[in-house]
């Protein structure tokens, strides 16, 4: 049975396949729905997504509420925000938790709102905890640990709403682990019979025009960033000849994206990709906070800077003190004469 | 043809502290943020959807309102926003909208907006750069009741009451179109937002709320007492208005830190330091041996 103890989970879907971020939710969600003695729950909206809601289920959901309308085909804010707002406003669960994609900060906001519940946006972690009030003096047990970085990256507090329900959070992408599909698991499919007014339609999609991201900075075993201390387009080019021999992918420091140096896909940090490669190379990056908390994850971490205080050089495991537009052909050189 | 109509505009702007620029005395030891060692600055995307507003009004025909919420020092953004040619600014203060999470603070500006009177677009910044929460604009929409078009890059065209926009995703573009009055988050790379013209800042110069009169009769004591300043200002429209809660005619437990769900338990400074570093020199020998120790680690294959 549904009780005022559940995990939810927004399952964001497009084009045939569930974002990564629900799925890495579920896996959390499971996680804290364990420490609270309760069951997660998917909410599936969308049209003709009916077998979209086992993989829900073997991702880690105990119950999906499948909400399958013609008008929730592609995603737009006020129907969906109708659907998640009234089952959050009849079941008041006890967290509700959504990716922070572009979707879900759009989503979450407005759910909070109508609901009115406290939200926290763009969370690295979750952890179940008890919480002892300044204002009032009550300990409140078991309640959502919600860690984010704030202040442009440079604090990590931790939120909680002790009064509202659900505990509402968005959560970043990528930081977060997915669990393997388990085919053998099992659950319950509530179907959801949505009711839509004239001004949840008020806004019409035209178009819509989306590109395939052709970097996968996420799932690269090698990334090999470069910062404004490049300089050059030229010298960028140096990041991408390394990366390509070490099978790894481009990453970059805001500056270098600010720079033109390359495109957006490619920032790692704080407002980019959180990546944990098995290496990290920072070539001219002074490593900022916001870029720091993006990648200090990482197995190991070579930093190249010319001004030996750089702050990369606090999380490095080798330190090469001297300039990228050298250090990197030396690399490529021995990195060739090894696979000779 | 369709008839000629102008629209009214509201946009929401926020003075934040420059978190992008942050140096070394910033953060104290214990982790806490001195915040008189950042300069205040105009939120970025807060330009750019006061530069869209700009644009709709030069294309289209209309007011633009700006409105911050904040302390009484946040009228420095109001001076700003005339300088770039806002026709309307408001103040909204009060010690009782303090401490406001989203949910807090989009009431405050929900209520402010209906104040106005009759809107057709309210424009928001994406985000602001010190919270980075992008929540606001979506929380105001949803109590004002009416659409939001978050991540608006431009507006296509206005025609009576019906528009079309386009919407930028880090990986695509959507355009939607959509019944006024709606609210609109605007990305950053939406437009390049004016510069302050040299002539309203003579004009505007002097724009200042009541609670700044004491310090401006001390710069200019040839004004001899508020009143007179007050005059002086209000007969040239340069008296910029200051709302509270009492004029908002709010319900007080939806204000500031009452209203507020969200409480802040810690604050960690971040700390990110490894145990075990090695110096490599940056020599032929020195790099080619790090390559040698990273394949026998199997870090490289």
């Amino acid at each position: 049975m549904a009780n005022d103890r559940d995990v939810w989970v927004f399952i964001e879907q497009g084009e045939g396949r569930i974002a990564d971020a629900s799925l890495e939710l579920l896996a959390k969600g499971q996680e804290l729905a364990q420490k609270l003695d309760s069951q997660v729950c998917g909410l599936l909206c969308g049209y003709q997504v009916k077998e979209m809601a086992d993989q829900v289920i073997h991702h880690g959901a105990d119950r999906v509420l499948l909400a399958d309308h013609p008008e929730l085909e592609l995603y737009r804010t006020l129907p969906y925000a109708r659907v998640a707002s009234d089952l959050a406003r009849e079941r008041r669960p006890c967290i509700f938790l959504l990716g922070a994609t572009p979707i879900g900060r759009d989503l979450a906001p407005r759910v909070a709102s109508a609901i009115r519940c406290g939200l926290t946006a763009d969370c690295t972690d979750l952890q179940i905890g008890d919480y002892e009030s300044k204002k009032d003096k009550q300990v409140y047990p078991n309640l959502l640990y919600q860690i984010r970085p704030a202040f442009g990256g440079n604090i990590i507090a931790t939120i909680v709403n002790p009064h509202t329900r659900p505990q509402m959070a968005t959560v970043r992408e990528g930081v977060m682990r997915r669990a393997e599909p388990d085919t053998a698991r099992k659950g319950v499919i509530e179907k959801i019979e949505p009711h839509f007014d004239e001004r949840d339609l008020a806004l019409q999609v035209l178009s819509r025009e989306t590109r395939e991201s052709t970097v996968n900075l996420k799932g690269a075993p090698v990334v090999v960033a470069g910062g404004a201390g490049l300089g050059s387009q030229e010298n960028f080019e140096l990041v991408r000849e390394l990366a390509h021999i070490l099978g790894g992918e481009v990453g970059a420091s805001r500056a270098a994206v600010d720079a033109g140096l390359v495109s957006r896909e490619h920032q790692v940090g704080q407002t980019g990709v959180t990546v944990r490669p098995r290496l990290y190379i920072a070539a001219g990056i002074s490593g900022a906070v916001q870029h720091r908390a993006g990648m200090s994850e990482s197995s190991k971490i070579i930093a190249i800077n010319t001004d030996p205080n750089a702050p990369i050089f606090q999380i490095a495991h080798y330190k090469i003190v001297g300039d990228v537009d050298k250090v990197l052909p030396m690399m490529i050189k021995a990195l060739r004469e090894k696979t000779k | 043809m369709t008839s000629a109509r102008t629209y009214n505009m509201v946009v929401l702007v926020k003075q934040v502290p420059d978190t992008h620029n942050i140096t070394g005395d910033v953060m104290k030891e214990d982790g806490t943020v001195n915040r008189s060692a950042l300069p205040a600055i105009f939120n970025p995307e807060d330009l750019n959807a006061l530069e869209m507003a700009l644009q709709v009004r030069e294309q289209y025909g209309g007011q633009v309102t700006v409105m911050t919420m904040g302390p009484p020092s946040a009228a420095e953004v109001l001076r700003e926003a005339l300088y770039r040619g806002a026709d309307k600014v408001l103040l909204l203060t009060d010690r009782r909208f303090a401490g406001a999470d989203t949910l807090a603070t989009s009431y405050t500006l929900k209520c402010a907006v209906e104040k106005l009177g009759k809107f057709d677009l309210v424009f928001c910044g994406r985000q602001a750069i010190d919270g980075d929460t992008a929540q606001v604009g979506p929380q105001i929409a949803e109590k004002l009741g009416i659409p939001q078009i978050t991540y608006a890059e431009s507006v296509v065209s206005l025609e009576g009451d019906e528009m079309v926009a386009q919407r930028a995703f880090p990986l695509g573009r959507e355009w939607v179109k959509c019944k006024l009055p709606c609210l609109l988050t605007v990305v950053a790379s939406a437009n390049r937002p004016r510069p302050p013209s040299a002539r309203k800042q003579i004009e505007c110069k002097l724009a200042a709320t009541p609670l700044e009169y004491r310090a401006l009769l001390t710069k200019w004591p040839e004004f001899e007492s508020e009143e007179k300043l007050d005059a002086f200002l209000a007969e040239r429209k340069l008296k910029i208005p200051v709302w509270t809660a009492d004029d908002l005619g709010a319900d007080l437990d939806r204000l500031g830190l009452a209203g507020s769900p969200t409480q802040v338990y810690k604050v960690n400074f971040v700390v990110l330091e490894t145990t075990e570093s090695k110096q490599i020199p940056a020599n032929p020998e020195g790099i080619a041996a790090l390559i040698q120790e990273l394949v026998k680690e199997y870090v490289v294959g």
